[in-house]
């Protein structure tokens, strides 16, 4: 265990110098994909551990990024009314814009939202014991129920094209390297904290009382524990954290469109957790980091079939790897300790979706 | 056949040589070497790749030519593509990517409203400079990007004139659901308040939509004379098959495209639209000398059934215009190509294209095609002369309220 903690420090360590040996390019890159990992931690919590498969947490990172870049945008715009409102006819800023002019309630905001609806949508449907695959169809059609929505109201929302084009956040520049590598760092940080709270959580009586649902829920709740409430706490938290993923994407990439809240992006996040193995958190970390990695440079490498390899490496993790890249590492270890014991590898057998 | 494998070969080793070049680069100051790297960066994957990827065909296709002729101030240019893989952030990631770790001078790129929209900040960030060359819903003029398609004033705003004086007063407006169908649509709005058209209908589905029945059930209740199109991709497949379906030809009810060019006609099929119009600035059957070369040189290298078409001829004229000023300013610096890029000329296979210096987009000659049973356009109208590009509409007076 001990030895495992040690790992997990200087993995930790090991990301945040990354300004010491990354390019300024790359480093942006791994930025990026560091946000990814948090969402996929939360997807890690709530799939892996719970039980509960989300096809929709694109809507989550989309939120928490759109209202951080509803502030960001206000503040380039310095006072005036955003760019796209003017030329799509808007003449004055509407009412719920007016809130993200004040970076606190932005950022507070990218937080809160997405864990509002999540516990929304959350109690609605685990209350009425709606599990597996329907909950997974409902979280698809939320998906959407919000890219229409965002791509129709183009005067409110920047449509397709989204809310781009920021300059400032707090009156700094967000194009200067010193920034980029504070944020970066910033980023690194809160993977660090959200990993030691999530870790903590699993191994806390609470994280027991998850798997258990995984596991069984009818038997907890007749052990006397409710577990509508338990399931609506994990999937809000890891709403909060795709938001809060959100916010660091959009302060990095200085971007966000319904197309990165959209069914594919939902899917790839699911797929990130998949291959790095959805019954570890540090997996699911990993699973993010190496499966965008992969997409990065096999998209440079080959421009033309890129894609070719990246479907094989989902085929082989889905057809060889079920418990994914940690798992295997993990059945491994056990199969070498105690090849004898039975029920070594318990999670293998456990079906994708309880 | 034997031409078009030895010009691939050619192209491979040229590539190749010109790969071992820019490793030397590396090693020596840039300005010392024999070439100069520029970046391509189109969806090669996704939805859009089936119309993006003809648009680096046709970059790459200049680019040989320029070298063949010597290259650009005495250098080969040398592409480097990108994948864009029809996603925004990736646009954007490739784009820093080619001015970050490449270095490049200039990127030819995009094809989406939302992929420029992506690029833009990235561009002006990094001082790099874009040719963006498809026709787009204006509103925009970004100091770092080159403009070489329609805005919309070279193509919507005269389509809409000459509808309402040669087909009729009553229009339905129909678009798949993103910025450029909805920005369009409100300026064609405010065109036609102002020049004594009726608006009757408006609607708009998803991309990708495929069911226009009850679309077309309140078009037949309407019974506009005009159908202004802005559908985008498979949608108009759909659209086009059920309104025949429907029994509403040519002859009933014009529709007029402007995301229909020769490469979707081909996808969506003859039969269907014959009879009906688009707009543009280029046709393969545009009758220039330049054209004739244009596309026999296209056909040769990338196969004869391969078409040109508006998008295809306005990326290969961006290459050329950017190799102009290159040569203007004697300098690959960015800020020294915009300064010089103000009033460069090319003869385009579509006619003459200048460099509007004020807001970097081009003038362009405007065009309206019918669509023939071959599958090519029979120009019915045309511009005379190419008009000066005016992303913002400032010299409509009915367009003051939409700024």
């Amino acid at each position: 265990m001990d030895k495992k903690k040690l790992g997990y420090w200087l993995f930790f360590i090991a990301l945040f110098l990354g300004p010491l040996y990354l390019t300024e390019f790359r480093l942006a890159l791994m930025g990026k994909f560091l946000c990814f990992a948090i969402v996929a931690l939360g997807i890690c919590l709530i799939w892996g551990y719970t039980g509960i498969l989300s096809l929709g947490h694109g809507v989550y990172f989309g939120l928490g990024a759109y209202c951080t870049a509803m502030y960001l945008k206000l503040e380039s715009a310095g006072g005036e009314l955003p760019d796209f409102m003017e030329w799509s006819g808007v003449s004055a800023l509407p009412a719920f814009w007016q809130p993200f002019s004040n970076p606190v309630f932005a950022l507070g905001a990218s937080l809160v939202i997405p864990a509002l609806l999540a516990a929304m949508l959350g109690f609605l449907t685990f209350k009425n014991r709606i599990k597996g695959v329907y909950f997974s169809l409902i979280s698809q059609a939320v998906v959407v129920v919000f890219v229409t929505l965002f791509v129709a109201k183009q005067d409110w929302t920047g449509g397709t094209n989204g809310l781009t084009n920021f300059t400032t956040f707090l009156g700094i520049s967000l194009s200067s390297p010193l920034v980029q590598i504070a944020l970066y760092m910033l980023t690194v940080i809160t993977l660090g904290i959200s990993f030691a709270l999530a870790s903590r959580l699993t191994n806390s009586r609470a994280g027991r009382v998850l798997s258990a649902i995984r596991d069984g829920e009818n038997r907890v709740r007749f052990l006397g524990f409710n577990p509508t409430s338990y399931k609506v706490f994990v999937y809000s938290l890891s709403a909060a954290l795709a938001g809060l993923a959100g916010t660091l994407f959009v302060l990095q990439v200085g971007l966000i469109s319904p197309a990165m809240m959209g069914i594919i992006p939902s899917i790839e996040m699911v797929l990130w957790v998949a291959v790095g193995g959805r019954h570890s958190l540090i997996g699911a970390i990993l699973g993010a980091v190496i499966v965008n990695s992969a997409k990065s440079f096999f998209s440079e490498t080959y421009p033309d079939i890129w894609s070719i390899f990246l479907g094989l490496l989902f085929i082989i993790v889905v057809m060889f790897l079920p418990n994914g890249l940690v798992g295997m590492v993990q059945s491994w270890k056990d199969k070498r300790k105690k090849s004898k014991q039975k029920g070594g590898t318990a999670n293998a057998t456990d079906s994708v979706v309880s | 056949m034997i031409a078009a494998i030895s010009a691939a070969a050619l192209t491979l080793s040229g590539c190749a040589a010109s790969n071992a070049l820019n490793e030397e680069e590396e090693t020596t100051a840039a300005d010392t070497s024999d070439t100069v790297s520029v970046g391509v960066l189109h969806s090669l994957s996704g939805t859009m790749a089936i119309s993006e990827v003809s648009l680096r065909d046709a970059e790459l296709m200049a680019i040989e030519e320029i070298n063949a002729d010597g290259g650009v101030l005495g250098k080969q240019i040398e592409p480097i593509v990108e994948d864009g893989a029809s996603d925004w952030p990736t646009f954007a990631e490739k784009a820093k990517k080619l001015l970050q770790k490449d270095e490049v001078a200039t990127v030819f790129g995009g094809w989406t409203s939302a992929s420029r929209k992506a690029m833009l900040p990235v561009f002006e960030q990094n001082n790099g400079l874009l040719w963006y060359p498809v026709q787009y819903e204006g509103m925009e003029s970004s100091p770092n990007i080159f403009y070489t398609g329609a805005t919309t004033n070279q193509q919507i705003v005269p389509s809409v004139t000459w509808l309402l004086e040669n087909k009729g007063k009553s229009f339905f407006l129909i678009g798949s659901d993103y910025v450029f169908p909805r920005t369009a649509n409100k300026e064609i709005k405010a065109q036609l308040e102002a020049e004594g058209g009726t608006l009757v209908g408006e609607e708009y589905t998803p991309l990708g939509h495929t069911d226009y029945s009850t679309l077309i059930s309140k078009i037949k209740e309407e019974k506009p004379e005009v159908i202004y199109n802005t559908l985008n991709g498979d949608s108009n497949v759909a659209f086009f098959k059920q309104l025949k379906d429907a029994g509403i030809t040519a002859d009933d009810m014009t529709v007029l495209s402007v995301s229909i060019a020769e490469e979707e006609i081909r996808g969506i099929g003859t039969d269907v639209l014959t009879g009906h119009y688009a707009a543009w600035n280029y046709f393969q059957t545009t009758d220039t000398p330049e054209n004739e070369k244009f596309v026999a040189a296209y056909k040769e290298a990338y196969g004869d059934d391969r078409v040109t078409g508006d998008p295809i001829e306005a990326a290969y004229n961006a290459v050329y215009l950017w190799a102009a000023a290159v040569e203007k300013a004697e300098s690959f610096d960015v800020d020294a190509v915009k300064e010089a890029a103000g009033g460069i000329e090319f003869k385009a296979p579509g006619g003459t294209v200048t460099i509007d210096g004020d807001n970097q987009h081009t003038y362009k000659t405007v065009r309206v095609g019918e669509i023939q049973a071959d599958g090519q356009f029979k120009e019915v109208w045309n511009s005379g002369e190419p008009v000066k590009p005016d992303p913002y509409l400032e010299t409509y007076p009915w367009a003051e309220e939409l700024n």
